[in-house]
């Protein structure tokens, strides 16, 4: 078996993994929802989900297509919600801490060490499958040191993912949204626009607009993801990595650069709003007062690591 | 007319924006964009299924759960509080600091060491108020909203420059999916975590300055004729 039939195998069995555990969370909530209708919107949601990871590669990509539409109006009309998993208790979670000790950040840090030396070591090895075995390994360890049974891992996983919800697909959506925009033009629309006001060449101003394109579009919307999918098409390629800018470079810091956005809009109220309700400011907004300054800097600090480093 | 097929974009912004579903607002601005360019539906489809199934990698994190949610089960959180409140330090812009710096590490490394509720709160605020307390006697309402605030923003910046250094992370596996869908397929995950290593460094040297900035603001402020300790 050479590099790329095991990477395509081991790539698909890791997916199928992933769709189990979204089999899980649809069943769970299945069991644990009370409203009638709820219950079965949401599990098949996690159905649907589950089948075009596992299924999906083996069948046209329309069906693909129209699972993905269907997967939408369930969560439009809000029938996807949150099941109830066993929750963390404080005295459980206390006892536990103290019979194991400061080795439980053990499996954690194996899982990162891991992915760090597969990827360094084996770079034939295809990026998911690299994920997949560093969470096995993470796992590995996690069971050896609690003990734990591996459906208690599997009951874990599904609270998680029960937690992170339908916004887990987001990043995968959005990049095949990126996709569609590219196959429909839309870069070259924002392209000829954005280029009236970035200079033939001008890599310095080009690397200052995608910077700060990228923290206003996060300011508007309040979620730096979207902003990244839509600038990084839009101004990101053309502007930069097209004129011979290193495009790991100007991704990496073209998310960080929208999260300079994140932290002064008060529409990523997870971050900045509800923290602040929870900490009974008598000022709403104290705590994006205190990013600004922070932000502003970080910001500047950004247009110059893409102009010096990317090219 | 090429300017309506800057429709999708829209619909990103504005329903992000009234904060409407997201998943369905990210497929009706696909398929809208889709169909404004002339794609005809049942290929727009195919397109948008086969582009969601090549980039299945940007939800590997799912496979992270079952391993972070045992170490949670087993008393994470509790050790990162014990070290974390044995943490000796005089000033609130230090404690901002340490705790930031702590965040950024622990999120390179995939701890998920943080929150909010789970520490901001019960742990790093009492903390920091409670060394304002100890140098400047009592502190005024404006004073103990800027330390909310600042202790916030530690949380907030150390979790967002630190998270992408993690290659799991899915932050950094949207930016890889997005640049392999766009041709640029030699990225990597590690890449992209290598990458993300200089702002996460810089976001403690940043976060240092301002943090001592804010103490020596506070001095200026409320050590009016006390004697510094």
């Amino acid at each position: 078996m050479d590099w790329k039939q095991f990477n395509t195998v081991a790539g698909e069995v890791f997916y199928v993994l992933i769709a189990i555990i979204f089999v899980l969370v649809g069943i769970n909530a299945y069991k644990t929802i009370s409203d009638s209708t709820k219950k079965k919107t949401t599990l098949a949601f996690w159905l649907i989900l589950a089948f075009t990871f596992a299924v999906g590669p083996h069948v046209d990509g329309m069906v693909t297509g129209i699972a993905i539409v269907i997967l939408a109006i369930l969560t439009g009309i809000k029938g996807v919600v949150r099941g109830e998993g066993k929750a963390l208790k404080e005295e459980e979670t206390r006892r536990n801490a103290d019979k194991i000790g400061y080795k439980i950040f053990l499996p954690a840090l194996t899982l990162a060490l891991a992915a760090v030396l597969l990827a360094s070591f084996l770079p034939k090895m295809a990026g998911a499958v690299v994920l997949g075995f560093s969470g096995l390994a993470g796992l590995i360890v996690a069971l050896l040191i609690t003990k734990a049974k591996v459906s208690q891992a599997a009951t874990e996983g599904v609270r998680l993912m029960d937690n992170v919800s339908t916004t887990g697909i987001l990043p995968q959506l959005l990049t095949a949204l990126g996709a569609v925009f590219t196959a429909a033009g839309v870069g070259e629309v924002i392209s000829s626009g954005v280029s009236s006001v970035i200079p033939e060449g001008a890599k310095f101003v080009a690397s200052a607009v995608y910077c700060i394109g990228m923290a206003l579009f996060t300011i508007i919307m309040g979620n730096g993801f979207a902003a990244f999918s839509v600038i990084t098409v839009g101004i990101g390629i053309p502007f930069l990595v097209m004129q011979g800018a290193n495009p790991a470079i100007v991704g990496a810091l073209g998310l960080t650069a929208g999260y300079c956005g994140t932290l002064v809009t008060p529409m990523a109220a997870n971050f900045n709003i509800m923290p602040a309700a929870l900490l009974e400011t008598k000022d709403q907004n104290a705590i994006i007062k205190a990013q600004v300054p922070f932000a502003l800097c970080m910001l500047i600090i950004h247009i110059l690591l893409v102009y010096f480093l990317a090219f | 007319m090429e300017i309506v097929k800057l429709i999708g974009v829209l619909i990103v912004v504005i329903g992000f924006a009234i904060k409407l579903d997201t998943i369905s607002t990210v497929v009706i601005a696909g398929i809208a964009t889709g169909l404004v360019a002339g794609i005809p539906l049942d290929e727009l489809l195919r397109l948008l299924g086969e582009k969601f199934l090549s980039n299945r990698l940007a939800t590997m994190f799912v496979l992270t759960l079952p391993v972070i949610g045992l170490c949670e089960r087993y008393g994470l959180k509790d050790k990162a509080v014990d070290f974390i409140s044995k943490i000796k330090a005089a000033t609130v812009g230090r404690i901002a600091l340490l705790y930031q710096a702590i965040r950024v590490l622990s999120s390179a490394l995939s701890l998920r060491i943080g929150g909010h509720p789970q520490f901001v709160r019960p742990l790093i605020n009492p903390m920091a108020q409670a060394a304002a307390v100890t140098k400047y006697g009592d502190v005024d309402e404006k004073t103990e909203d800027q330390i909310k605030g600042l202790v916030a923003s530690a949380e907030n910046t150390g979790n967002f420059f630190g998270q992408n250094v993690f290659m799991a992370s899915s932050g950094t596996l949207l930016i890889v999916s997005t640049l392999q869908e766009q041709g640029y397929e030699a990225v990597t995950a590690l890449d992209i975590a290598k990458w993300s290593i200089p702002i996460a460094v810089i976001s403690v040297v940043v976060a240092a300055l301002y943090y001592s900035l804010f103490d020596k603001k506070l001095d200026g402020r409320l050590l009016n004729g006390k004697k510094a300790h």
